[in-house]
């Protein structure tokens, strides 16, 4: 009877959880533990004083904080987005909800040219900030605008089915309890999309930290200023300095790593918080 | 408060969803909107909360033009038909909500929002289930805070969008004698609309009677059902039986014989006669005047006993209900031929409005 007490009314337990393990461990764990394998092969002082380099802080500086910063802005227009496509039908939304996608598909490099192409001294929008003494590309900005670009999808991905099961009921019940659009969106609508706002925040933050491709061409690459963490990861390479670049990489996981920690933490909380009495 | 409609119209695309409705719903009485799924009803209700606007007309509340009105302006409680409560807020956050939205000015302090907030909660008898979340409570319970909240403001009008509709059978019986009860205590002037005649006959001190956009008729639950206007109404308040025939000097002329009518007078080549199922008697002599039938089943149960037959000529189908005592009188069983005698039937000439 021992067989028969164990049985699950879902199976299938052991053989999808030992799926799991076995993939996860091959894609994702044990090339990472890699990394910290390699970089095990520097001395501590070696490892302090690559990790610590002034190019390098600077670096985690501008990606940390541009990953962020971009994050944030994609979540305000990006749930802006979101909303008026789920909300309101207007000639073209089908189009533009395609369009939300193309960041995804284009490859990097592509969308790296293009913006520099455009917001270069000489180019279309460029050459209208430059007399305002806006610069864009080849500046920290120009990262930032770069990494907008290709997190945008995330937010929007992420929130729209979540607006879209948010019937308008709630906001005209909201509405008739005299509550001001204000209120209402604030109230009512915010706390019911948090949760998958939080989410496409965090994955167009992870995008943002690990891009490579867009923000090269962009950002100008100048040590100090708008050298990107990824970029020095590959100058190390190239240089043949494997144990130096896995060592730069393993910070970036440990921070990376830490950060999406807070964010799933923070959303735990959340959701918590929101439904006990305020 | 009183609340006027007036040449209210709305259209959606070529669907005219209410067509030129003026009404009436007097200060302090519960009023049912009644009518088939489909027929404007929730339409008329949206636009009376201004959630919805009309494209033509007036909707006066206590005389005074509420049409431009924004909905949080017009002091409306709207109970929706799935409830919509806040699934983030606990339920006394949801009956706080209405409270802590007011301008700042306006905002009682967190001690009398506490008070109020379960003083209400009493009233619909879940104070103690006040710190869950909407997703822990029942359907009728979430119904009861979903009216708790809408009260909070103390709304001058209370606008009720299918209240039980989503409910089980017992639990909407229940629900329905204490929403007359929470009515009977408090006065509001309240509208609800339904499609279940049951319903708006039990609960309401005046039904309107709705189909396709317009008003076929006004009155006490008493007055529609035993005075309907026209055959619309009374096939929409009860099952009935149908009879083919033709009026004259005020007796209906069928196949089965002639019977007095209450209603008709003059003369119609082509009418229908309507009865209801209580009104039908069974005779099983046989020299019995009546229409002739068979019993095809016999559905005892309760006080009264349902009895289906079919017509002996032409396609007709009949259904008599009996006191289960008289059933075992009459010995029935399923095969047996019999006479259906109308004790009182309405006639609904063809051509008139509403007929069918």
């Amino acid at each position: 009877m021992a067989g028969h007490s164990s049985r699950k009314v879902l199976p299938g337990f052991d053989l999808t959880l030992g799926v799991t393990v076995v993939y996860l461990s091959l894609i994702v764990l044990i090339p990472l533990c890699a990394v910290f394998i390699k970089t095990a092969s520097l001395s501590l002082e070696q490892l302090w004083n690559t990790i610590s380099a002034p190019r390098a802080v600077a670096s985690y500086r501008l990606s940390f904080g541009t990953s962020l910063l971009a994050a944030a802005v994609n979540a305000v227009f990006g749930f802006i987005l979101a909303w008026v496509l789920v909300r309101y039908s207007f000639p073209g939304k089908k189009q533009v909800d395609a369009l939300i996608d193309l960041p995804f598909a284009l490859p990097t490099a592509v969308a790296g040219i293009a913006l520099t192409a455009i917001y270069a001294k000489n180019g279309w929008i460029g050459q209208h900030l430059e007399p305002l003494g806006i610069k864009i590309a080849f500046t920290p900005t120009g990262v930032l605008v770069a990494l907008i670009f290709i997190g945008l999808p995330f937010v929007v991905r992420t929130v729209q089915p979540v607006l879209e099961d948010l019937d308008a009921e709630y906001e005209e019940a909201a509405a008739s309890l005299g509550a001001t659009r204000w209120q209402t969106v604030t109230r009512v609508v915010l706390p019911a999309v948090l949760p998958a706002l939080t989410t496409g925040f965090a994955l167009a933050f992870a995008r943002g930290v690990g891009e490579y491709g867009s923000v090269i061409f962009i950002a100008g690459n100048m040590p100090l200023i708008s050298e990107i963490t990824p970029l020095i990861i590959i100058t190390k390479l190239e240089q043949y300095d494997y144990a130096g670049a896995t060592a730069i990489a393993a910070v970036m996981l440990v921070i990376s790593f830490a950060l999406l920690l807070i964010i799933n933490l923070l959303q735990a909380w959340s959701a918590r918080h929101g439904r006990r009495a305020t | 408060m009183s609340i006027r409609v007036e040449n209210i119209a709305k259209r959606f695309g070529a669907f005219t969803a209410l067509g030129d409705i003026t009404l009436d719903f007097p200060k302090g009485e519960l009023t049912a909107l009644l009518g088939p799924s489909g027929c404007g009803k929730t339409t008329l209700l949206r636009i009376i909360a201004g959630l919805e606007t009309a494209d033509s007309g007036r909707i006066l509340i206590e005389g005074r033009d509420a049409t431009k009105k924004h909905v949080r302006e017009r002091q409306v409680g709207f109970v929706f038909q799935h409830y919509a409560l806040f699934r983030h807020m606990s339920v006394f956050e949801n009956v706080a909500f209405g409270l802590r939205v007011k301008p700042r000015r306006e905002r009682p302090p967190e001690a009398v929002i506490r008070k109020k907030v379960m003083a209400l909660l009493d009233l619909v008898q879940l104070a103690w289930l006040a710190d869950r979340a909407p997703a822990q409570l029942s359907g009728g319970q979430r119904q009861r805070i979903a009216l708790a909240r809408a009260l909070a403001v103390e709304p001058q009008v209370l606008l009720l969008d299918e209240p039980f509709g989503a409910l089980d059978a017992k639990v909407r019986k229940e629900l329905r004698s204490w929403l007359r009860q929470l009515h009977d205590d408090l006065h509001i002037t309240s509208i609800f609309v339904t499609h279940d005649q049951e319903e708006a006959l039990e609960l309401a001190d005046r039904i309107v009677v709705v189909n396709q956009g317009r008003v076929e008729q006004v009155g006490s639950p008493k007055a529609v059902y035993e005075k309907p206007a026209n055959a619309f109404v009374y096939g929409f308040l009860g099952s009935s039986n149908v009879l083919e025939g033709s009026v004259r000097n005020g007796m209906f002329h069928t196949d089965g014989g002639d019977f007095l009518v209450e209603n008709a007078t003059g003369v119609h080549p082509h009418a229908t006669a309507y009865i209801r199922p209580h009104d039908l008697a069974i005779d099983r002599s046989a020299n019995a005047k009546g229409i002739a039938a068979q019993v095809r089943r016999i559905l005892a149960f309760g006080s009264v006993a349902r009895v289906e037959l079919s017509g002996i000529t032409g396609e007709n189908h009949f259904e008599v209900e009996i006191p289960e005592r008289d059933l075992t009188d009459l010995d029935l069983s399923p095969g047996n031929t019999v006479h259906l005698v109308p004790k009182s039937l309405r006639v609904f000439p063809h051509g008139e409005a509403g007929s069918r």
